[in-house]
């Protein structure tokens, strides 16, 4: 049963990895996309690893892309001109990729593990009486507390920076300026005039 | 028995297959981020299955902070991408050759 549900996620993973690269229609690449990062989770949870796996679905599903289906559909691109010329590229990249699948292929059938670990058979679970989420928590918050702080630091500069690049601001319209508001003294707007008989007055 | 080897196998060839989206697809600049979020899951596949198969938390907790970094990259990545369309009316990055560099 086990082995079942990882070839059918594996499967699925890599067949929306390949229609994510291949496909068409950006949008249908959103979606395979979606469709990735769901059969990913199922593959965490075969692994034990419930709080990444629903995490993946939040964040990657829920923010990421959504993000990616708002830019696609936001912005009037020409998708038919993208994909002139895109088969010339395919025997560099069909080289490079085969090179690195050879390479990572090697390594991965080559691989022991070094003196005093020990590669189990089954599944590891968190420590009796604690949940993934428990464990994963354990660590966070204690060991590794600083760089949890800096990835949210991180996330902090992800934002300021998204803001900062595409804020724009508009010319020709009309906008209240609270700051030079509260900034009028009386004594630099208002002023006593003397205005002589039958003149006019120079402002 | 499904082993450690499986899942290496399956984050290789989804790894490979980023690699290769983003020379088949290098004018398209949102295909080339998608093909970026893709070799980043195989590395975080890679890491929980290390994580399960030793026994350790620590390889989950490093794929959260992967995760961490790739949704502020997808971020920036599309922000970039949306001032570049505002710019040049298209997203054709082979021709970004503004600064000479």
């Amino acid at each position: 049963m086990a082995a079942f549900a990882f070839y059918l996620f594996a499967g699925l993973l890599l067949t929306s990895g390949l229609m994510v690269i291949t496909a068409k229609n950006p949008v249908h690449s959103v979606l395979w996309l979606i469709l990735a990062f769901f059969n990913a989770a199922g593959l965490f949870i075969l692994l034990g690893a419930e709080f990444l796996a629903m995490l993946l679905v939040i964040v990657y599903v829920g923010a990421v892309a959504v993000l990616f289906l708002f830019v696609v559909m936001m912005l009037d691109i020409d998708f038919r001109a993208l994909q002139r010329g895109a088969l010339q590229n395919l025997p560099l990249g069909l080289a490079v990729s085969g090179v690195i699948l050879a390479e990572v292929l090697l390594v991965a059938s080559g691989w022991t593990a070094g003196q005093g670990v020990i590669v189990h058979e089954a599944l590891a679970g968190p420590p009796p009486g604690m949940s993934n989420t428990q464990w994963i928590g354990s660590q966070l918050y204690t060991r590794y507390f600083f760089v949890f702080s800096m990835s949210g630091l991180i996330l902090l500069a992800a934002m300021v920076g998204a803001i900062v690049l595409t804020h724009r601001r508009r010319v020709g319209i009309k906008k209240q300026s609270i700051a030079a508001q509260n900034a009028r003294t009386p004594a630099a707007t208002l002023g006593v005039g003397k205005a002589g008989l039958g003149q006019g007055v120079e402002l | 028995m499904i082993g450690l080897t499986h899942y290496l196998a399956v984050s290789a060839a989804l790894f490979v297959m980023g690699v290769f989206g983003i020379f088949l697809n290098r004018r398209n600049i949102i295909i080339i981020l998608m093909a970026l979020e893709l070799i980043l899951l195989s590395v975080n596949i890679n890491l929980v299955a290390f994580s399960a198969f030793l026994h350790q938390v620590h390889g989950q907790i490093f794929a959260m902070f992967v995760l961490t970094v790739a949704a502020g990259e997808a971020a920036i990545g599309l922000a970039i991408l949306v001032i570049y369309f505002r710019n040049r009316g298209t997203v054709a990055v082979d021709q970004a050759d503004l600064m000479k560099g």
